[in-house]
């Protein structure tokens, strides 16, 4: 039996970091980046990048579309490989740790005829945690149910994934990148086609999961991101970070080149310097 | 003893049609298992390939003299994994070099098969098959290459089941979806000699794929797919056997025929499940 809105028995406890010792409090740095250059073919798509991603940082990822934001998060992953430079996750090779990261890819699109349940698609997430042979274990499938729970698509656990709308279908990539049970959350996008109420909840999810883990949001939205994010880095051909909500103009206009009207909502702290 | 006024159905007391009929059986559960992996991971033109190109193992077979299932094992698995290596490495041209295997494999057949002095009739049962005169012994080779797909699928099935659906995602979370991937296109290659015999090299794509096609509409799981797949595969087999029986017609032919006309229908009657549903709610 699921028990609903107890967050003590909801919340997802992640892992111990398993790459560090305890007592080894000396890195505190979740993320490392150093002179990372990436290009496909001949289209070089981030040059000289440098960034240090604390342990439990909110840190949004922002820029302009083909800025190399996506890219700069595959790279984190060990999707892809840099073709120059560094990249440590926990002092790991990133293949090394990448199954124990969270992701929720950008508009997923795949096979609209699959024939998936819900919860299988949870499970996915668990690979990272589980052997190779045979099946789940029930802790595995208690695990996925939690976590769809905590994203409100539990009652569709038996439901085929093609017979949801965009929106909860991304609900339950978000579930299945919780269950991984993330040392490091990545999330492209996560709440693009999610109608607005889920969207709230979902950040207010993760703020939550953010004081044990480390959260890397890829958004356009930067007023919902701005009430919850710690840092934020802006990615266009290279990388620039600011340990600060407060976005300037200055930087959007040097990331977007090109001057950017904003407009600030009635948010709790104010995201941008007056515009004059 | 041909029934002669009767439905016919005493034609299944012969042994070699009961040997007709098991063969069927295990490439209807081969070919339900796999085909659906092929279904699913839009890898039939690299099936169709495999399938062809292993008639290079025939010719290589009669050539050097050695059973000819032996050498389209061999060869298939060879092809297979080449291939396999060919799509992870270079995803844009795959298809081009998979063509080209596809020919050069059948060339290098027909031209081995030419260098041979001796018999060439048997050759037309390998192209289009010839169920109805499958031996014990090849029996036994189907059966052991089945267990072995039975037993590989069961085991990985979650990985295989993740790398089908998201094969970025499963690779991430440490699935080694390249070594699955190569093992699925050598299974392909055990699929085409296990039903070598019941339709030939020419028609196996159609027994590969119309089965899982029906099933995936019907089926809310991969292995639900499956299970759907391997029985319409044997429905087709041994309604074609029966109609090539009676009206004296190819037996791989007639199989996939039955199986064509099945799915046209399975189209027709698609729309049916909405309609219910709608009918349903109203009452």
């Amino acid at each position: 039996m699921i028990c609903f809105n107890r967050p003590d028995e909801n919340r997802l406890m992640p892992f111990a970091n398993p790459f560090m010792p305890m007592e080894n409090v000396v890195e505190p740095n979740a993320i490392e980046i150093h002179d990372l250059w990436f290009s496909y073919e001949a289209q070089t798509v981030l040059e000289d990048v440098n960034l240090a991603i604390r342990r439990n940082e909110f840190l949004a990822v922002i820029g302009p579309n083909g800025g190399g934001k996506t890219t700069l998060i595959r790279l984190i992953l060990g999707i892809l490989r840099p073709e120059r430079g560094v990249i440590r996750v926990f002092g790991e090779a990133p293949e090394k740790t990448a199954r124990h990261m969270g992701y929720v890819p950008q508009n997923t699109h795949l096979n609209k005829e699959f024939p998936i349940s819900v919860l299988d698609v949870t499970l996915m997430g668990r690979l990272g945690r589980v052997g190779r042979a045979w099946r789940y274990s029930p802790k595995d499938k208690g695990m996925a149910e939690k976590a769809l729970d905590r994203v409100g698509m539990l009652s569709y656990r038996d439901t085929p994934i093609n017979n949801l709308s965009g929106g909860q279908r991304q609900r339950v990539f978000i579930a299945r990148a919780l269950v991984t049970e993330p040392d490091i959350l990545f999330m492209d996008e996560p709440t693009a086609s999610v109608d607005t109420e889920w969207q709230a909840n979902i950040y207010t999810l993760l703020k939550e999961l953010n004081e044990t883990v480390t959260i890397v949001v890829v958004s356009h939205d930067i007023s919902v991101l701005s009430s919850h994010v710690k840092s934020v880095a802006c990615v266009n051909r290279t990388v620039f970070y600011h340990d600060s909500t407060e976005i300037t103009m200055e930087m959007l206009e040097k990331m977007y080149q090109c001057p950017v009207e904003l407009i600030a909502h009635g948010l709790p702290h104010r995201v941008l310097g007056k515009h004059k | 003893m041909k029934d002669e006024k009767g439905c016919g159905m005493s034609i299944f007391h012969y042994e070699f049609m009961q040997n007709a009929l098991l063969a069927g059986l295990l490439a209807s559960i081969a070919c339900g298992i796999i085909g659906t992996l092929v279904v699913v991971n839009r890898i039939v033109f690299i099936s169709g390939g495999i399938a062809h190109a292993a008639y290079g193992g025939i010719g290589l077979a009669f050539f050097l003299g050695f059973a000819p299932l032996l050498g389209v094992v061999g060869f298939a698995v060879a092809i297979s994994v080449v291939m396999a290596l060919v799509s992870l490495k270079n995803k844009e041209r795959a298809d081009t070099i998979i063509g080209m295997l596809w020919a050069v494999g059948m060339a290098i057949g027909i031209l081995l098969i030419d260098l041979t002095p001796g018999h060439r009739l048997d050759l037309m049962s390998y192209l289009f098959g010839s169920i109805l005169a499958v031996p014990r012994s090849d029996l036994l080779i189907m059966a052991i290459l089945n267990l072995a797909i039975i037993s590989i699928v069961g085991f990985f099935y979650k990985d295989f089941l993740a790398m089908s659906y998201d094969d970025e995602f499963a690779a991430l979370m440490g699935v080694p979806t390249r070594s699955l991937y190569i093992t699925l296109l050598v299974m392909i290659a055990f699929c085409v000699v296990i039903i070598i015999r019941m339709i030939g090299l020419i028609l196996i794509i159609a027994f590969f794929t119309i089965a899982p096609y029906i099933a995936e509409r019907r089926s809310r799981s991969l292995s639900s797919m499956m299970i759907f797949s391997i029985l319409y595969n044997f429905i087709f087999t041994a309604l074609g056997l029966w109609c090539s029986y009676m009206f004296n017609l190819t037996s791989g032919a007639a199989i996939i025929m039955v199986a064509a006309i099945f799915f046209f229908l399975s189209l027709l009657f698609r729309r049916l499940p909405r309609a219910e549903r709608k009918g349903g709610a109203g009452a």
